[in-house]
């Protein structure tokens, strides 16, 4: 008797080599900033894509999100790599969502919406945040480059089987507690090494109760906590989620599929290698201070004191972290000022997030001198936010309202941090120049986004929309 | 075809730093690269290089002793975060041919492999001697032996690792693993055909 991930990935084994299997990959999504070398180099080699329709590509990291852009990328780099994606779809006839596509966004969030990803696949993607994925029962994980030129070669991968951790989340989670705020706690909790050469399923009646937006969120940010895969099996909720989109399977298929996908969640004696409980009745609202996504606190906390920290290896990393991040130990959170404020990516920029941003924003004025955006992951995110007014509650309070992209998430487009800038971002990692050189990252959900962006500075939600 | 790995006699270059991140190694600006190679410049940049680009001379890789050095000596986690593979070529472009690190992120240390780049696990306490021997002797060399699974400190201090035996295999002889993988194309195509047959919704394409 297994766990999802055993039964997922045996039925995937073509064949074995010693200790590793040859993974079968139902599909592969790309993009443009990992694949370039990919496809030179089976180019080189003189080999073809071997299954180009289970590919998909689109590109989305280094697309700026104003408006004009299908007319002008200013930056030849972009341009060229935005370029040769389309030529190598194109040429291995894989289908491309380009930028003028109503569907084009974050590679994790296109996927799902076309219903792409479904329970008991394999899906991978260069990109590490690919776990978010796993969300719909699926084994789901980012690859380097070279791993991405052998899918699209032979439609496989070598792989050993990683360990299983479960973490079952119980309770009911607060008003404007989210699921990002249940990862961030996972992850200070088991460190950002914690999962290293594990998968993850999350478990448990508050993860049972999320969302398929929820649940991509939580899988999302595995990676933090060093898991290449986090899982959740697939239930009602999911489901619900696939059933009309474009990818799922058609009313003839249907049924069969949905019989199949119950025979996907753990067994009850599945054995875990680790198990992680977590009580998320009382959680707060958490933030990072520092520069790991382990770094994260209750926001009624106060930035914490190296010296206190017995282990000289880790004081040495917070003394870094801190003086990186310009902060004094004993500085509460909530007296931490911010110039900027980023609402978006693979993280959180579905259309739950934007509604529960949206909902603080309501009414409210973002702060003078701060900058807010907010980049929906998708067209199709955008178009809905849009036809909830979603759109007009932003920009009525002072938010800019973009085209999709990674954008602020990663320096690789227009938005990004000056050195020097502090931002209140929703999205995955805070390490030291990831949201451009010098700029000082907290992460936290999309509502204490809103709240941090209407008062100028780190804040309670939970006060500010009192 | 990727470089041969077995034996290194060399400068180590230490990075007394945990959680060492693959955007910290190279950050996002050189991603936008077509190319495996030219990385160079990119690595470590904002650790290497002050906010005028002037190098900061007490960071290792800048300092004279250790230049030339191909073997980085690094904290736990080393490679966490992005997969990626330019932080991979970045180093390689500077020299390095191996890490030393008391742990390594999964898919930093995959794309070490496909490389020929050679990650070696070590217990946290034989890398911190490591470091600290490097640190107080600049210039000293470690030793590192594929084929007999060792690493020699500056002290003569042995310490012995474990790898993978296929991966050894692939790095000594600087196989190219698609080639290795094709002469399982029959094997593919059976597997194709059965689940082909159990999920037909999975082998609708993709619509543009």
């Amino acid at each position: 008797m297994g766990t999802m991930f055993a039964k997922i990935w045996d039925r995937h084994v073509v064949t074995r080599r010693g200790g590793d299997v040859l993974l079968y990959i139902d599909r592969q999504l790309v993009h443009e900033v990992t694949s370039p070398q990919a496809f030179e180099g089976l180019r080189l080699a003189g080999r073809p894509v071997r299954r180009p329709g289970a590919i998909l590509a689109v590109p989305d990291h280094n697309v700026p999100t104003t408006p004009d852009r299908a007319e002008r990328i200013d930056d030849r780099e972009s341009r060229e790599q935005i370029e040769a994606l389309r030529k190598n779809a194109l040429g291995a006839g894989v289908t491309l969502i380009d930028i003028t596509d109503p569907r084009q966004g974050i590679v994790h969030i296109i996927g799902p919406e076309a219903g792409l990803v479904l329970p008991g696949i394999t899906i991978v993607c260069g990109d590490s945040h690919t776990g978010t994925l796993g969300a719909f029962g699926a084994i789901a994980f980012g690859i380097g480059t070279s791993e991405v030129e052998h899918v699209l070669a032979a439609q496989s991968l070598w792989q050993k089987m990683p360990r299983q951790m479960r973490v079952t989340v119980t309770g009911a989670l607060r008003p404007l507690v989210t699921p990002k705020d249940v990862i961030l706690s996972v992850i200070a909790r088991i460190g950002a090494s914690g999962g290293t050469g594990y998968a993850i399923e999350f478990a448990g009646e508050t993860v049972r109760r999320m969302s398929m937006e929820g649940r991509m969120t939580m899988c999302n940010m595995t990676i933090e906590a060093g898991a290449r895969f986090g899982l959740i099996s697939p239930d009602e909720i999911t489901y619900a989620y696939l059933k009309g989109r474009p990818l799922a399977p058609p009313p003839g298929m249907w049924e069969a599929a949905v019989a199949d996908w119950k025979t996907l969640p753990s067994d009850p004696d599945a054995k875990w290698d680790r198990e992680v409980a977590l009580d998320a009745s009382a959680l707060e609202p958490h933030v990072t201070w520092g520069t790991s996504p382990q770094d994260a606190l209750p926001v009624g906390g106060a930035v914490p004191d190296p010296a206190a920290q017995a282990d000289p290896g880790e004081k040495d990393r917070m003394r870094r972290a801190l003086e990186y991040m310009g902060l004094v130990p004993g500085t509460r959170l909530t007296d931490i000022p911010v110039d900027k404020v980023f609402i978006g990516s693979c993280t959180n920029a579905r259309i739950e997030d934007l509604r529960a941003a949206a909902a603080v924003a309501k009414g409210r004025k973002v702060a003078p001198g701060v900058t807010a955006l907010v980049v929906p992951g998708s067209g199709l995110v955008k178009k809905q936010a849009e036809e909830e007014g979603l759109d007009r509650v932003f920009l009525d309070a002072g938010f800019q309202w973009r085209l999709p992209g990674c954008s602020m998430c990663l320096g690789m487009n227009p938005d990004k941090l000056k050195a020097g800038e502090r931002c209140a971002s929703t999205s995955n990692r805070n390490f030291e120049g990831r949201q451009g050189p010098g700029g000082r990252t907290h992460l936290m959900s999309p509502p204490m986004a809103a709240a941090a962006a209407v008062t100028g500075r780190i804040a309670d939600v939970r006060e500010v929309a009192r | 075809m990727r470089e041969k790995f077995t034996f290194l006699d060399t400068a180590g270059v230490p990075l007394d730093r945990r959680n060492v991140d693959t955007d910290a190694i190279i950050p996002a600006r050189y991603l936008k690269t077509i190319k495996r190679t030219g990385l160079e410049e990119g690595l470590f940049f904002a650790w290497r290089y002050d906010a005028d680009g002037r190098e900061r001379p007490d960071f290792p890789l800048n300092r004279p002793s250790y230049r030339g050095g191909r073997v980085l000596v690094a904290g736990e986690n080393f490679g966490c975060g992005s997969s990626r593979e330019h932080a991979v070529w970045a180093l390689m472009d500077f020299g390095f041919r191996a890490v030393i690190a008391p742990s390594f992120s999964d898919i930093f240390h995959n794309n070490c492999l496909k490389n020929g780049m050679l990650p070696v696990t070590l217990p946290a306490a034989d890398v911190q001697s490591l470091i600290d021997a490097l640190l107080a002797a600049p210039g000293c060399r470690v030793e590192v032996d594929l084929p007999g699974q060792t690493v020699k400190g500056p002290k003569g201090d042995v310490h012995r690792f474990s790898i993978d035996p296929f991966a050894k295999t692939c790095l000594l002889e600087g196989l190219d693993e698609i080639a290795l993988t094709m002469k399982s194309a029959p094997e593919i195509d059976r597997y194709e055909r059965e689940r082909k047959a159990a999920t037909p919704w999975l082998f609708r394409d993709i619509p543009g």
